[in-house]
This record gives C-alpha cells, structure tokens and sequence, in this order.
C-alpha cells in the first residue's frame, strides 16, 4: 500500500511540475504570432477607448480590407515606451506599433523599428515640422497620425469681470500684466503644470523656445529668462504653487473651477472646455518679444516594428496605409481630439469645426521636441529640464543656478 | 524564506531515518530508497523550480544588469559589454546619491519609529477590553485595506497647497498656508506622515497579537505585588513582547526601505530630488525618461536588497543569541 501511494504521489508530483513549466513556458509569446495565422497585433496609448470606440472599429475595418484579423491591445502611454522594448528583446513586438512622438527616436536607436525605406510607407504628404519629430539621421520612422500641441486657453468671463483686454496680450510683458490685474481684482492668474515628468517640460518648452532658448544650451541668458517668468508668476501669486505637482489634467481641473482668468494647455481638452459652463476663447502661447512661440508637438506615430519575419511588412504597410488615409485621418483625428498631420485634411477639419483654426495654426508652426537632430539626447536633456524648472519654481534654486546645474548634469 | 528552504532539507532526512524501521524484505530493499528517493525528488521540484524561476533567475538577471553597460539597442540586442563595478561608481559619484542616502535613512528610521510607538500604545489600549473595542480596531485596518494608489492620491489633494484640506483647516486657525508637496523642506515631511499612517495598521495588528499571548495571570501577579500601570507596561509588557517586536520592527524595516507607490504618487522624488530615496531614484534612472539607465538603476536596486539582507543577518543572529543561553 504504501509503495503504491509513494509511487502515485511520485507520477503527481511529477505531474504538477510538468503543468508548472509548461504553464510559464506557455505565457510567453502574446505578441505578434510566430506563425502567420492571419491575426496581426496593433499596439496604442489608448486604453480610454474600447471595442466600440471609432478607433477600435477603424482598426477593425482597416483590417478587413487588409484581409486579416487585428488584434488591438492598449497601454498607458509612459508604460508603451518600455513594453515596446521588452517585446523587442524577445522578438515578439507588434506589426503595428502607434507611439507617442518623441519615443520614436529611442526606439529607433535601439533598431526597435523599421525605416519608411524598408516599409515603403508614402510620407510626402505630412507636413514636415511634424514628421520631423519621427526623425534620426536622414531615416524617417514612421508617419504621425494626428498631432496636438499648447495654447492659451482664457475665461471670457474672469477678464471681462477684470477688465482685461485680451487683444492687449501679446507678449510676455502684456501677459504678466495681465495677470497682475486679474490678481489685483481678487481673482486668480494662470495655471499650468510644471510637473516633475515629461508632462512639464512638454508645458515649458513654449516659452522656452518662445525667448529664442535653444535645448542644446540649457544655462543660457534666454532660458534664464523663460524660467525667471515661471518663477516671478509664482512668487507674486499669479499662478498657484501647486503647479509643481500639477498633471495637465489637474491644470485643467483647477482652470475649469472658472476662477482662473489662463491656463496653458492642449487641443485634447477642447472637448472639455465647451462642458466647463463659461465661455472660452485659445489664444496661440505669445513669444518673449512678441509673435506667437513654438509650442511642442504632441501626438502619436504610426510605425512599423523590426520582425524576425520579414514576409508581415506587407499587411503592416497595408493597414497603416489604411489608418493615414486621406478618408481615415479625419475619423481618426476626430476620435482623438488632433490636429491632422497634412494639409488636405487640415482643410477638411477646418471646414467642418472652425473653432480648430487656432489650433491648426499653432501645429503649423509647433516643432518635434526631438527634432534639430536631438533625437535620442532629447529625453536627458528634458529630464534635466523639468528637473531644473522644479528647483527654481519651489525656491530650492535660482533659475540660473538650477540651469546651470542642469546643463552640466547633460554635458 | 527561512523556513521555506529548511523544508526540503528536513523532508529526505525523514524519509531516510523511516527505512530501517520498515524492514523490509531485501528484494525490495534495493528498490524502495530508490522509488522513496524520487518521491523526495518529485517533491522537492517544484519549490525548487518556483524558487529558482521567481526568485533566484531574477535575482541573477538583476545583478547582471547592473554589471552590464545597457543602452536601449544593447538591451534589445542582448550584447552589453561587461563592464564590472562601473555602474556601482557612476552610482555612488552622482550627486543624488549621497541626498537619496540620507532621505532613505530619515524616512525610514523616522517612520519605523512612528510607526512602531503609535502601533504599540494603540495595540495596549485595545487590550484592555471595551464596548465598540473590536469595531474601533477594525477601523484602524482601514489605512491597510486601502490600495495605495487610493491612499496616496488622497494623501496629496489634502496637503495640497491651494486648495487642500490641510491648508484650509491651518487658515482657520490662523497659520498660512504651507506648501506641504511642493516646498523642499516639507515634501519629505509629507511623505513619512503618509507612510506612518498606512504602516500604523500593520503594527497594530502583529503587536496586539503578541500581547494576547501573554498570560493574564502574570498581570494579576504584578498588580497583587502593587505594581501601577506603568511599571507593569515596562517591566511586563514590553520585555514579553521583545520577540514580536523585533520580527514586527525587521518585517517594517524591509517595507519602508523599498517603499515606491506613496513617494511617486504624491512628489515624484521632487521637488528638487527633495523626496528621493533609493528606491524612487532607481526607478528615476531605470524608468525616468525614455533613454533608460537600466545598469546603474539596477545597481541601486541591489543596494536595497543588500541593506535589507543586512538587517536580515543581524535579525536572525540577534535571535539566535536570545535562544542560545
């Protein structure tokens, strides 16, 4: 009796390992199939919307026409960046790949995607300040699929009750003006969000770029100045110290209370603005001395990832054809709230939303945060940004100092 | 993980002393250790797989990674070149490191401390049997139960500058208002006071039940002998307690060291690295930005575990010592 048991317990346990390794073994490999089975795997930053979302059915019918099933999974956009690379590693990355801009670069160097001459993706008609950002050495990675950027939204009503001209605004003198005003009167100035993540310097770039700094020099006299305007807003009150920590979206949560006469934010919360109960109007971000800044482009690319199989590039190249069609793009667009990257759906957009004007002049003249061939050295120099925008807004640092310490942590 | 490794030493060693007893005919005898043996075997295999899969390869991996020189291309590639300790100094020559250092000290001292006094003084008080003693207790738990993305987003609105709950309770009482999150000499402040609240629970719950297993009668004893509360509290309660403390204190020591989720959700680290410890820094630098330093941020993360073994080495001598004389 007890060598039967002994021996069954043997042939169980055995049994459980067996299911243990062929369980992890199983588990790997939920990326694109090794075998073609007519399933291709579609990756995006969208997880707000679902199955029956316009995005979700285009991806669907751009399949359809392609003549195979899509599989779509969603990430959060800071998580995107990394599982795109750990897919990399074990060859298991997506046939198609939509990611945030300035990733497109990191991704790029570490030969994560295929070049427009590999997937024979047709790109001439993107605007090119915009591709520009899908960039590195003379290769283009990639096609955007929409694109967003900054402005300055205000409440109608605060300047009204504050007597503030918004036609006066138009620099940063008349803006800081502005907001002395605004503040004099018992109301608040302007929030934005500083943010100690790509999120603020994203938000600073505007006025870094706006006083003719340049990121390549992080400690010079114009950067300095851009800062010292952070820094003098929330030393006299105009914008509230909790910018250091704000989101974006907790930017606009604190514009939306209505008592904030600005708030620097993008076209992604147009939608949100017509819901906020006051009248609004957006305002391109004025330059130093005037003129409208450079505001960063936001926005995603569609791209194309490196497979051991190099037979998929065709269906690849067929649905993302189908996503940046003509047709397609303004759904697309649409669906995620941007600006389209050419000029005949820019047209169309317009035509059927005029209050997208503002915004599609502001894309037109936004520049790619990784453009000026800056590329990979973009993310350190930004971190390094945001850090020294954090140092000099909480009085840990005076903005040349924090500059100054930021350019040599980049070298 | 002590005893988990102990069990497949003890298991053979039974199965072996239980041979002789059985007797068994000498036909058999060659093959029953052998089929006995392969049971021992079969099931030593999956704790030694699940070890070896969870714990041991991923130990290795993060060890490698931080004696590799990654870049994004050489980690999808596969061929960083070893560069031995050079990831271990690039860490200890940053100037974050020696701040990072001492945030991790502070917090985790700090909160250990707090959290410890509090937990015992209310784990005493809910000893003493009351009306409503096991509903308040249960309400303790709260901080515990909450996952801590809830518990530290709601850390954060209330000590927002602007328009916290905090802030606005400090102006009605006079005091202006205080950039709790966002101010280099509060942020740290902020998160050991969050951390102590979430960490308070688990004190309270071990510690209460270390003193349930402290006999009544010895209380009687004291107070027969005219001890007052205090004295039986000191010379009672406290040296009775001396082993769950020290287990409670090592378990408390290894949470703090690598707490993450609170000090991400309400500071970042920032500002100005004002709130970085270790382990927010190694995500900074494995994580940050889209150029990842995986080697030196793996490199910290080793740091970590080996300060938490360290505790854990002193842990098991000191009991050793205390089971020794």
């Amino acid at each position: 009796m007890r060598r039967f048991s002994a021996r069954r317990l043997t042939a169980a346990v055995a049994l459980s390992t067996l299911v243990t390794v062929t369980g992890t073994a199983c588990s790997t490999g939920s990326g694109s199939a090794a075998a073609d089975d007519g399933t291709y795997t579609v990756w995006d930053p969208y997880p707000q919307f679902d199955k029956t979302s316009a995005w979700a059915k285009l991806l669907d019918q751009c399949g359809t026409e392609a003549g195979v099933k899509i599989k779509r999974t969603s990430f959060d956009t800071s998580d995107l960046a990394n599982k795109a690379l750990l897919a990399a590693q074990q060859d298991n990355s997506a046939d198609v790949l939509v990611v945030d801009n300035p990733v497109v670069p990191t991704l790029a160097e570490a030969g994560v995607l295929t070049t427009t001459g590999e997937n024979e993706l047709d790109t001439s008609a993107v605007d090119a300040n915009l591709l520009a950002a899908g960039q590195s050495g003379s290769k283009t990675y990639g096609t955007p699929i929409g694109a967003n950027t900054l402005a300055l939204y205000y409440n109608k009503d605060v300047l009204k009750k504050t007597g503030v001209d918004i036609s006066s605004v138009k620099d940063w003198q008349s803006l800081t003006a502005a907001l002395e005003k605004v503040k004099k009167a018992g109301h608040k100035g302007i929030t934005f969000s500083a943010i100690g993540t790509e999120e603020g310097s994203f938000q600073f770039l505007p006025w870094f770029w706006g006083a003719g700094a340049k990121l390549t020099t992080l400690d010079s006299a114009e950067a300095t100045a851009a800062l010292s305007l952070w820094q003098g807003w929330l030393q006299k009150g105009y914008a509230p110290n909790s910018v250091i920590n704000n989101t974006q979206t907790t930017s606009w949560q604190e514009f939306a209370s209505g008592d904030y006469a600005f708030a620097e934010n993008g076209t992604w919360q147009l939608a949100n603005a017509e819901k906020a109960g006051f009248d609004y109007g957006v305002l391109p971000l004025p330059a130093a001395r005037g003129g409208n800044a450079a505001a960063p482009t936001g926005g995603e690319f569609v791209t194309v990832p490196v497979q051991g199989d190099t037979g998929r590039y065709a269906v690849a190249k067929k649905l993302v054809s189908c996503l940046t069609s003509t047709d397609n793009l303004h759904t697309t667009a649409t669906a995620l709230s941007y600006v389209a990257p050419t000029g005949a759906v820019q047209a169309k957009q317009a035509d059927k939303n005029p209050a997208l004007e503002p915004w599609i002049e502001s894309v037109k003249a936004a520049k790619g945060r990784t453009s000026d061939d800056l590329g990979t050295k973009y993310p350190t120099i930004s971190e390094q940004l945001w850090k020294a925008v954090q140092a000099a807004l909480s009085g840990a640092l005076t903005p040349k100092d924090a500059l100054a310490k930021a350019q040599s942590a980049v070298k | 993980m002590t005893h988990t490794t102990q069990l497949p030493d003890r298991q053979p060693a039974r199965v072996r002393n239980g041979t002789p007893h059985t007797a068994p005919p000498p036909t058999r005898q060659r093959r029953r250790p052998s089929s006995q043996q392969w049971a021992a075997w079969g099931f030593l295999a999956p704790v030694t797989l699940y070890l070896i899969l969870f714990y041991a390869y991923p130990l290795y991996r993060n060890i490698d990674l931080s004696l590799r020189h990654y870049t994004v291309r050489s980690f999808v590639q596969g061929d960083a070149p070893f560069t031995g300790p050079a990831n271990y100094l690039t860490v200890f020559q940053d100037p974050t490191f020696a701040p990072a250092l001492l945030h991790t000290a502070l917090f985790t001292a700090v909160c250990l401390a707090f959290q410890y006094a509090i937990g015992l003084a209310l784990a005493v008080f809910f000893n003493q049997h009351f009306r409503l003693s096991t509903t308040l207790r249960a309400l303790f738990l709260v901080p515990w139960l909450l996952p801590l993305i809830v518990s530290a987003s709601t850390w954060s609105w209330m000590l927002n500058s602007d328009s916290g709950i905090v802030n606005a309770a400090l102006h009605a009482v006079g005091i202006g208002p205080v950039s709790w999150l966002t101010s280099p000499t509060w942020s740290l402040v902020s998160v050991i006071t969050a951390n102590i609240w979430i960490g308070v629970p688990f004190n309270l719950v071990v510690l209460h039940s270390g003193l349930q297993s402290i006999p009544t009668s010895l209380y009687e004893a004291a107070a027969l002998d005219g001890a007052n509360a205090w004295q039986r509290f000191w010379h009672l309660t406290f040296p009775l307690l001396r082993p769950v403390s020290a287990i409670t204190l090592l378990l408390g020591l290894v949470y703090t060291l690598k707490v993450f989720d609170i000090i991400w959700i309400m500071t970042r680290g920032g500002p100005a690295d004002s709130s970085t410890t270790l382990a927010t820094w190694s995500y900074q630098l494995g994580f940050g930005n889209a150029m990842p330093a995986f080697g030196p941020g793996a490199a910290v993360g080793n740091l970590l575990v080996v300060t938490a073994l360290v505790f854990g080495l002193i842990y098991v001598k000191v009991q050793r010592k205390q089971q020794a004389p």
